[in-house]
This record gives structure tokens, sequence and C-alpha cells, in this order.
């Protein structure tokens, strides 16, 4: 089952016709991602590389039935683009852009708000890979190759750090239901506590890894919610501990401006909440499997 | 972004926010015609620097003669003031904002942030002005009030009204402040500011509100849309390994260690900086080189980092995902020839076409060490800086 996306959720690209779009839509198609097609403002009525172009969101969706989609469009016009998937009905969006600014994001956050919370749209993202279901399918620009079949959820703020953790498990033979990148915004559209909660409730998931870093109340709150709530196993890994205060790393959202949000005082909150600390980038893999073991 | 106190007055007056009088000073000459031309006997030097607690390091002088005023100037101007926010470097002071004397009767505290947890933006007030608001928190949450702002309609009179009578204002003054922070909040929004900062907003003793000292930071994603907050940017007061690393479009944050990082990815970048930390060693900073890691991109970071004398030896590690790492090893050969690279170097690949990578780099002649994992390539990296 996965979650979120599986061999035949129907995915539209955002964004279709533009280089980036075009090159990672091809990418997407080639994994066996069931892309029915995309939508590009003007150039609705014709097809591109082998799919139907839209103008609206809500024609292809009329169209094609479709449920999910991927954002390539542009920072400044990509918030239009959520809230036109979100009014379009689009069940699950992953929106890859990087450098939205944040205000755009609080207004789309809010406009996301009035639908009821079973017709709301999912978003996941901004400035993320996307998501993967291996075998399955893939909405993002990641090598899907490196991921392999099997049962540990994985959610992260960063796209090569999370390839990082999905190679070394691969190396150990350990597989992913689904991967899911939350972006390094400091606005995001799901939060890890969001998404801790989809993998509790997928029966193919087992386990899940949470990778984090500085800056935000995220983190800690998806350890609370995992000492409360969850029955399934948490590993996670916060990267930034050598971070100075005050100073973006980066991502826009990687930055410590309170108390709580360097990676040490994340660490300590979630091994009080009993998720299971890795303590090196290098033995994520090791240590979901000396967790799977137990 | 970042931009000086006398930048975010200016700024804040064109919102009707009320402020002292004031001109800029770069010479002693300068301040002392200042002061004549505001007139009045009491004037405050401030020293303009990105950063906060200048009063206590110094950086803000009452002056009540003229001499006192071109003496503080010249005591300031031209130095580096240190304050517990700057590191031990300090910043530069170039420019002198000075100001007319102000009666203070009464000193408040208002900021307004971007709050992540509710996603809006949050008003932050206290009676308890002048003092470092995290301590206030601390010691005494019920006297700071948080306020937040819906976002589909903004913030409302209301809101502001209810601040003012949480600081105790009398009846006298609530147009004023209400006027005064809706102000402050629309320069917030119209700007894409992330942080607006006003310690103290003081009522003065004819009872009138003035923000006293103001702070403000931007939204870089938004910088696009704001050339007129663009055109603010000072970079005397960046380090200039961070300034040249930016114009080049890479993301980099200089640190005080002897190994240089090129990594791909903002967190896989942190997570290297952390290994090398645990393998008792000190990153000399922080580098994204992006997605690409393209062979241009490679050469720009190359030169970045080796622009930090403390760099003893480099670290490389890149996750190559849509991209090859044989393309990527190709790119980092031809960067250590073409530059002429002496220090040792450890490259660490992984992902896509990783074999043909290292035999890339190991067929090179170029004595660059190769490493497997994350640890690996830490490890080597620490060993060579300290034989280098």
């Amino acid at each position: 089952m996965a979650i979120y996306i599986n061999e035949n959720t129907p995915i539209l690209i955002q964004g279709f016709t533009g280089r980036i779009g075009t090159f990672h839509a091809q990418e997407i198609i080639d994994y066996g991602s069931n892309v029915v097609g995309g939508v590009t403002p003007g150039k609705g009525g014709t097809e591109h590389i082998g799919r139907p172009v839209f103008n609206t969101v809500k024609g292809a969706v009329e169209e094609t039935g479709a449920e999910a989609s991927i954002v390539f469009v542009p920072p400044p016009f990509a918030g239009d683009a959520i809230m036109e998937a979100a009014d379009a009905g689009i069940k699950y969006c992953v929106c890859i852009t990087d450098g939205i600014p944040t205000q755009d994001m609080i207004r789309v956050k809010r406009y996301m708000r009035r639908y009821k919370k079973a017709n709301r749209m999912r978003l996941t993202g901004p400035n993320c890979a996307g998501t993967i279901s291996p075998g399955k399918a893939m909405l993002g620009i990641m090598p899907g190759h490196i991921y392999a079949e099997g049962r540990i959820g994985i959610i992260g703020r960063s796209g090569t750090l999370g390839y990082e953790a999905a190679e070394q498990m691969k190396h150990l033979g350990i597989g992913i239901s689904t991967s899911v990148g939350i972006g390094g915004d400091p606005i995001n559209g799901s939060s890890f506590r969001d998404i801790l909660e989809d993998f509790e409730n997928d029966p193919e998931t087992d386990a899940v890894l949470m990778i984090g870093e500085i800056g935000g109340p995220q983190e800690v709150e998806a350890g609370e919610y995992a000492r409360d709530h969850m029955t399934k196993p948490v590993a996670a890994y916060i990267a930034g501990l050598s971070a100075p205060k005050g100073r973006r790393m980066g991502h826009a959202g990687a930055i410590v401006s309170g108390v709580g949000e360097s990676a040490a005082e994340k660490v300590a909150i979630l091994e009080k909440c009993g998720v299971t600390i890795v303590p090196t980038p290098s033995s994520m893999g090791e240590t979901i499997a000396a967790m799977m073991k137990k | 972004m970042d931009i000086h106190e006398y930048q975010a007055k200016e700024l804040l007056a064109k919102f009707g926010v009320p402020i002292a009088r004031g001109g800029l000073a770069y010479s002693p000459e300068q301040a002392s015609y200042r002061a004549n031309e505001l007139g009045g006997d009491v004037w405050v030097a401030k020293a303009q620097i990105h950063s906060g607690a200048r009063g206590k390091a110094g950086g803000v002088v009452v002056c009540r003669s003229a001499e006192e005023l071109s003496e503080a100037a010249s005591r300031l101007l031209g130095k580096r003031l240190v304050t517990t926010q700057t590191g031990p470097k300090g910043k530069l002071v170039s420019r002198l904002y000075i100001e007319e004397g102000t009666d203070i009767d009464k000193e408040l505290y208002l900021s307004f942030v971007m709050d992540r947890a509710s996603e809006r933006i949050v008003v932050v007030s206290s009676a308890q002005g002048g003092m470092d608001i995290e301590e206030v928190a601390e010691k005494d949450p019920d006297a700071v009030k948080n306020t937040a702002v819906d976002p589909a309609v903004g913030m409302q009179p209301f809101q502001a009204r209810e601040v003012a009578f949480s600081l105790g204002l009398d009846s006298g003054l609530i147009s004023k402040f209400e006027r005064a922070i809706m102000g402050c909040y629309r320069a917030f929004r119209d700007l894409d500011a992330t942080m607006l900062e006003i310690n103290p907003l003081v009522i003065t003793k004819d009872r009138n509100i003035i923000a006293l000292d103001a702070k403000m930071s931007f939204d870089d994603n938004a910088l696009y849309r704001r050339p007129q907050i663009s055109e603010l940017r000072d970079k005397s007061q960046e380090d200039p390994r961070e300034t040249y690393a930016s114009d080049r479009g890479l993301s980099y944050v200089g640190l005080d260690g002897d190994i240089g990082c090129i990594v791909n990815g903002a967190g896989l970048a942190m997570a290297t900086l952390d290994m090398i930390k645990l393998a008792g060693g000190e990153p000399a900073n922080f580098l994204d080189i992006g997605g690409g890691a393209s062979p241009e991109r490679v050469q720009k970071s190359f030169k970045a980092v080796l622009k930090d004398k403390n760099v003893k030896a480099l670290l490389i590690n890149v996750f190559a995902g849509i991209n090859r790492c044989d393309w990527v090893a190709q790119g980092v050969v031809e960067a250590v020839k073409d530059l002429d690279i002496k220090h040792p170097l450890v490259v660490r690949l992984s992902g896509t076409n990783v074999e043909e990578g290292n035999k890339i780099i190991a067929e090179s002649g170029l004595p660059i060490i190769t490493a497997d994992t994350l640890k690996d390539a830490a490890e080597k990296a620490v060993a060579a800086a300290k034989q280098a």
C-alpha cells in the first residue's frame, strides 16, 4: 500500500513543459509512475513527451482523473500553482520549487484550511526532493534506483541526506515503503508529525526514520507525537550539531533562532520521548538494522 | 538579509511609525555638523553595525556637547565593535547615526516575527522594554504577550488596541500607539520582513511614542520583488568569504576550522560538518554546491573555499543522483588541474555510477584521496589536515 502514491496513482506535472519540468517528468515516467498529463497555462490542447497538456489543473483533473501532482513552477508563481491544485481537488501534491517567499507559503497554508480536513490536499515540500514508494511510483527528483523496496518509512527535510540514508539501508538489505521529503523551508506543507501519523496507519510500514535538522519546532512536536500515539518504532538523526547559533545553514529554515531549536537540544528531547537516536550520519542504516532486530 | 538601524527607521517612517530626528555621519566633523543641524543640547551617537546589544558594547554614546560628539565619533569610526552577537572579530563601524536626545518616560518592547509553529506573523510585546526579551520571557513569561495575525485578513486595529491596553498605556496614547503598531505591521508585510524589533519603543515625557531603536531582517527568497531592500545591503558587515561565495550563487557559511568542505545539498553538508567534528576535526566552512555539482560550480566552490587561508585540507562529498559520479569526478579532476590545487584533497562520491567516478579519480594521476563512506571521508580529511 505505501502512503500517498502507488503504481496506480494518476499523476499530473505542474510546470510540465519547462526545461526542469520536462527533464524530471521523463524520469518520473521512466520509473513507471502513472503520469496522465501536465499543466502549462497557454499550452493546453498540445502534447508533450507523449502526454496531454492542459491549461488549468481543474481541466486536467476533469479529463484525466488525476489525484496527485508535482510542482516545478518557478518561485514567484509556485504558491499560486499549489493553491490551484488544492482547489482542483488534487489529493496529494509535492512542491519541488526552492525559493518561495515565506509570506506566500503562509497564504498557501491559510488557503488550504478553507477545505474540510477530509477533502484537504496533503502538501509536502516546498524545497524538497519529493516522495517515492519504491517499486511503485516516484513523485520527485531523486535517483529512484538507490531505494530498495521494503517496510521502513523515511521522512526528511533534506534531499541528499535522504539519499544517503536510502543507500546505507540498501547496502544492509533494508528496503523502504515510502520516503517523503518535507523540505527545508521554514513554513512547509506537512510536518514530521503529519507524516508519522500516516505511517503509523500504513499496514506496509513497520518503522520510521526521521531525518531532521536545526531550526523550528517540528522535530520536537514529532517526538511528542511518537511518544503519545505511535506503536511503531521511530529513529531520528538531527543534522547540524556543529552549526553556530543564528546562522542560516543553506536551507531557509535551518537556523537556530530560539530555545529548543539546536541539534543538541532536539536530540535530548527526542531521546526523552523514546525515539532511537542515530548518533552519526554514517550510521543511519546500522541504527535501523539494530532497531529492527529488537 | 539584515539592514542597519537608520535604514530600518527610514523604512518605518514611510509607514507612519514615529522616529526621532537624526542623520548619518561618516567623520567626526560630520557628527558635529549633524548636532548643529539637529539643534538641542543632547545627542546620541549610534554605531551602525548589523548587530544588537550595541549599547552594552559601547556603541551607543550620549553626548552633551559638539566636542563630546566629535570625540565619540573619532573613537568609534573605523573600529570594529565587538558585541555579544558579532563573534570575537566584531563588525566594522563605518558610519554613525546621530540622533536628537529623547526624554524618556517609559520603555516598551515590540517585535514582529514569523512564527513557524503557528505559521503566522506574531506580534511580541512587553512593558519591560530595553532589556533582552529572551531573558524577560524566561524570568516572567506573563510579562510577554504574543498576538497572532490571521493571514486571511491581516492585523486588525482591535488587536493593536489590545496590545496597547495590555502594556498599560493610558487612553490618551492609545490611538498614537495603534498608528505605530499598524505601521510596523504594514512595513513587515509589504516589505517581506522576517523580523522587526523595536527595543525600546518609548513613551516620551511630552507623551509621544517613538521607535528609539529598530532592527529588521528580510526574507532572502522575496528579495526578487523587493529591489528597494536589496539596495540596502552593506557588504562591509558580512564575512568577506561569504560575500565572495554568495556573489557567485553558492550557499556558504564561514566557520573557524581548517577543513574546507564542498558538499551537495544543505542537509548532507551539515551532516558532513558533524562527521568531521565527530572525527576530531574542525570544519572551515559550510558549502552547499547545489544539486548539479557541474564542473563550473566545482571550480567556483574550490575558489570560494580556498579564499580562507586557514584551510589545510579539502573534503568533497557529493551524492550524485540525477547527475552521475563519473561526470562529477571529471569536473573535480579538471578543477584540481586548472586551479593547481596543492592542498590534500579527500573525495567521497556516492550514488549513480560511483565505480566509474572513483576510477576516473584513480586514473587521473593526481594525489587525490578517495573515500567510500561519510565516516571514512571525514576521518581521512581530519588526518590530512593534522599532517598538513
